[in-house]
């Protein structure tokens, strides 16, 4: 059983990260929703809570933010402890997944809410309202209620509102998932284009691991309340920790089988490694897998033969659900080849079997 | 959510419903009707209009003196009940602490006890307590009553509240107090006013717990109660109408802000995608 | 384990939030708790020579029980209030259900006719049955107008039946409030799905759409029932002498029979009677409750 990746600081690994979470748990009751977190969140940061629901991701950002307590261990932003400190005492935002917009304010006086209640100077917030409604593209609609807009215009409210205090971290929970999917994409840009522009940290939870890997400069996936894996999209894709990591993001073939002086065997698939005697599970992406013409194989690669039981074609690829004969169902993403039948050799490289824990 | 009747309709039911309404309003009309009577209360058709119960009415002083105490007595009960009722919804809403549940029962038992109950027991300890009967302990059992109907109102207030807002007020830097200021009393302003509405009406025509309270001063029910005692007059059946006029008109205004304040919440939804 | 200052944390809010409840919690026990426990302890004192002595005894309950006339009263009471809360669902549960199913567009505007007479004065509704029901009331005037009778009927007034009649016109609408909100609950994809069965709409009716109204029938019931029992002035007002209710009883025992212990006795048992019924009713509704 090998233990997920190191949580690593972003790529200024120079720097003290932002905020520092350190053995963070969180009990209600009698379940353990969260167990012994430590993640770093480096300042400029988009990092993404991953993660199906149950998973603790929402938790965590609600630790974050300030409306749950932690059980036991720390959080610290810019070296000072801030998991004693109330809400509205923490230099930290939210965007709430509902919006929560106040009904009884227009959207200028939503936006001006932080300053006001921190006492900036007057004559100042005007001007940052401003600021922050252009950032959003809502500066028309100033003095509107909230009750009429849409649910895209009510979430850059939100947004403008949070980012209008100028925090060093904002916290989003789950901000798109009540718009429908093109408004979805758009926004996602938005976002992105608007953390880049901003400067600030962002934490984002998703449970959409496309969305995940669109935005995020790190990906931090979480199940059942524990740290999977923390690293960029790009290293998680390439180099899963485990077989949920692998299946989670992105689809994946999971070959379980036995490593025997220097060979591992998984059903009919056999192929040299490096590891010790013992239980090994491996992870091949789809897109790794290519038909072989010639039926002949490379001393770098794996050959396998199979009939293909089922073949979906999605536009810019087919995915092809082929019988290995030993009750393995091994998953093949090829580019439009046309309807096939029969039995057909299978080829993949080595270096695409990535071992991964359990 | 307007949809049509699933069941066959039924004109037996709608005749059966009419009936039932009749029932209700008639003696209310028939109050009206002969307020405007000329022989007076009693005997049938209403034969000659005038308006001479009313000018009797309105010449009387007693009846606008006890009209001032019942005033005096419902804007202090308004005031009392609103501000503790709204104390008790929200600690009913959020808070925990032993003996809630005794709490939450205690606060809402007048609502269902019999007046006579309430009133003797607050009769019991105002002479326990040492306290002259008069219009201050009419009003502090009102006051007492009517808080089971302001914490009613205000906790479903509460309730529709969205927590996240108070969140987000938090979260933007405003302390506990300014959330409360800012964002849930705002939100609360149409219960409020509902509620005080409602206790208003209520305690303008309460006579269940008054009637063991009262001191020298009348209120209103109570100085029509006395004078029913000693004989009837149309000029009862005249204030009557009045105060059924009045009545009306604040149930139809605090329906109405009700209405309104579910209603935002209703066109909230709908916007929502 | 939470350190020294995460725990400041949890009291800065625990203590706001507790602190919002003290005002309520003490008025609350002051003048309610407090009044009750008073009634409930006059109840086992005595009056010697037109004076209160505190001697704690039964004879109040013992003596509340043997008078003959305090069964009799009572029993008429029970009676009344039963009748009341008859009468009142028979009228308030077709009106909801009328209201709540047949009414379409109407809806809203038929409610505010309801509830409308049920916060106009108590007084002046019985009044207005005062002046209908007597020998030269308007009800009598009509029938002889008509030549329906040739003399006045008497037991309109001042009978059991004028204050059942009065106080089911108050209470009706107290009854029809949380039947409506009960049957306005009912998901209409249910009857839709009964009706899909194959149950007629009689069937639908007593098996799925009275079920689940029952919540808001057993609470209008038990309203009526228990304020009607403790009514005292629908008796003064149209009751007479053969309309005495208990409460009538317990209103003389503090006036001019003074003769409190026993007055709190009365009360007493109304109090627990009332406290049982809503017991019971909870109960019940729990075990109806299909949440």
């Amino acid at each position: 059983m090998s233990s997920p990746s190191i949580p690593e600081a972003a790529s200024t690994a120079a720097e003290a990260p932002l905020l520092e979470l350190r053995a963070v748990a969180k009990r209600f009751g009698a379940r353990q929703v969260l167990k012994n977190i430590s993640l770093d969140i480096a300042s400029g940061e988009f990092l993404t809570l991953l993660g199906e629901s149950g998973s603790g991701k929402t938790t965590l950002l609600r630790l974050i933010a300030g409306f749950e307590q932690l059980t036991s261990g720390e959080i610290r932003m810019s070296g000072e402890r801030i998991d004693t400190l109330p809400p509205h005492k923490r230099r930290v935002n939210t965007v709430f997944q509902n919006y929560a917009l106040f009904p009884h304010l227009n959207v200028g006086e939503n936006v001006a809410y932080g300053l006001r209640v921190q006492g900036a100077p007057k004559n100042e917030i005007p001007g940052r309202v401003a600021e922050a409604l252009g950032m959003v593209k809502m500066t028309e609609f100033a003095g509107a209620r909230p009750s009429r807009l849409s649910g895209g215009q009510q979430q850059r409210v939100a947004l403008a509102r949070a980012l209008v205090n100028r925090p060093q971290l904002l916290l989003l929970d789950e901000p798109l998932s009540a718009l429908d999917a093109n408004l979805r994409k758009e926004m996602q840009a938005e976002l992105k284009a608007l953390q880049r522009e901003t400067g600030i940290a962002f934490l984002f939870v998703t449970h959409d691991q496309e969305e995940a890997m669109a935005l995020s400069d790190r990906i931090a996936l979480l199940r059942d309340g524990s740290l999977e894996q923390a690293a960029s999209p790009r290293e998680i894709y390439a180099h899963p920790a485990t077989a949920y990591a692998a299946s989670f993001i992105g689809q994946t073939n999971v070959l379980r089988g036995e490593v025997r002086r220097g060979i591992v065997t998984c059903g009919v698939l056999r192929w040299p490694v490096d590891d010790a005697d013992g239980e090994a599970l491996f992870s091949v992406r789809p897109e790794t897998i290519r038909l072989s013409a010639d039926g002949k194989r490379q001393t770098h690669e794996v050959k396998f033969r199979g009939s293909v039981r089922r073949q979906i074609f999605s536009g810019a690829s087919e995915l092809l659900e082929v019988d290995c004969g030993d009750g393995q169902l091994l998953r093949v993403r090829l580019a439009p080849c046309g309807p096939l039948t029969g039995e057909h050799d299978f080829v993949f490289s080595i270096a695409d079997a990535i071992r991964v824990g359990d | 959510m307007s949809r049509k009747s699933p069941t066959r309709r039924s004109p037996l039911l709608a005749i059966y419903a009419v009936l039932v309404f009749a029932f209700i309003y008639l003696p209310i009309v028939v109050l009206i009707l002969y307020s405007f009577n000329r022989d007076g209360v009693g005997g049938f058709p209403p034969r000659h209009f005038t308006l001479d119960w009313y000018s009797q009415l309105f010449a009387d002083g007693s009846i606008w003196d006890s009209v001032l105490n019942s005033l005096l007595v419902a804007f202090g009960a308004v005031a009392l009940s609103l501000v503790l009722g709204l104390l008790a919804a929200l600690g009913l809403d959020r808070a925990t602490f032993p003996g809630k549940t005794l709490f939450r029962r205690l606060v809402l038992l007048p609502l269902i006890l019999p007046g006579i109950i309430t009133g003797l027991s607050l009769l019991m300890f105002a002479v326990f307590a040492g306290m002259q009967l008069s219009l201050l302990t009419v009003f502090l059992g009102h006051g007492t009553a009517l808080i089971s109907v302001a914490t009613t109102e205000l906790f479903a207030g509460l309730h529709k509240i969205d927590r996240a807002q108070e969140e987000a007020s938090l979260d933007l830097g405003a302390t506990p107090w300014q959330t409360f200021w800012r964002i849930t009393l705002p939100n609360l302003k149409l219960p409020l006013i509902a509620a005080g509405l409602l206790i208003f009406t209520l305690s303008m025509d309460e006579i269940a717990v008054t009637f063991f309270l009262i001191g020298r001063d009348n209120t209103l029910p109570l100085e029509i109660w006395s004078r029913l005692r000693r004989g009837m007059t149309p000029e009862i059946n005249a204030v009557s109408t009045l105060i059924f006029a009045v009545s009306v008109a604040l149930i139809i205004i605090w329906y109405r802000i009700r209405m309104r304040s579910m209603g935002s919440d209703a066109q909230q939804l709908l916007e929502r995608p | 384990m939470p350190s020294a200052s995460a725990t400041d944390f949890v009291m800065y809010s625990r203590a706001y939030k507790t602190a919002v409840s003290a005002p309520p919690l003490l008025w609350v026990a002051l003048f309610l708790l407090l009044p009750y426990a008073l009634m409930f302890a006059h109840s086992f004192w005595l009056v010697q020579d037109g004076v209160l002595v505190r001697h704690w005894n039964l004879s109040n309950y013992q003596r509340l029980f043997a008078n003959p006339l305090y069964v009799e009263v009572f029993l008429r009471t029970v009676r009344i209030a039963a009748s009341v809360t008859l009468c009142s669902l028979l009228l308030g549960y077709p009106l909801a259900y009328y209201l709540s199913f047949h009414s379409g567009a109407r809806k809203h505007f038929l409610y505010q006719f309801v509830i409308v007479p049920l916060w106009v004065s108590y007084l002046v509704r019985g009044y207005a049955w005062k002046t209908i029901l007597g020998s030269d009331g308007v009800l009598n005037g009509f029938l002889q107008y008509f030549h329906l009778t040739h003399e006045p009927v008497g037991f309109f007034l001042y009978s059991p039946f004028a204050v059942v009649l009065m106080l089911t016109h108050i209470y009706t609408p107290f009854v029809f409030l949380p039947i409506y909100a009960s049957l306005e609950h009912i998901p209409r994809p249910l009857i839709e799905a009964s009706q899909d069965l194959g149950a007629s709409p009689r069937s639908t009716f007593f098996r799925v759409i009275l079920p689940l109204s029952m919540p808001g029938l057993l609470a209008g019931a038990t309203f009526a029932f228990v304020l009607s029992l403790g009514d005292f002035l629908a008796p003064l007002l149209v009751g007479g002498s053969s309309g005495t209710m208990i409460a009538n009883i317990v209103q003389t025992l503090f006036g001019a029979v003074y003769d409190w212990p026993l007055g709190a006795a009365i009360s007493v048992c109304i109090l627990l009677i009332t406290l049982s019924l809503l017991f019971l009713t909870e109960r019940f509704e729990k075990r109806w409750s299909f949440k």
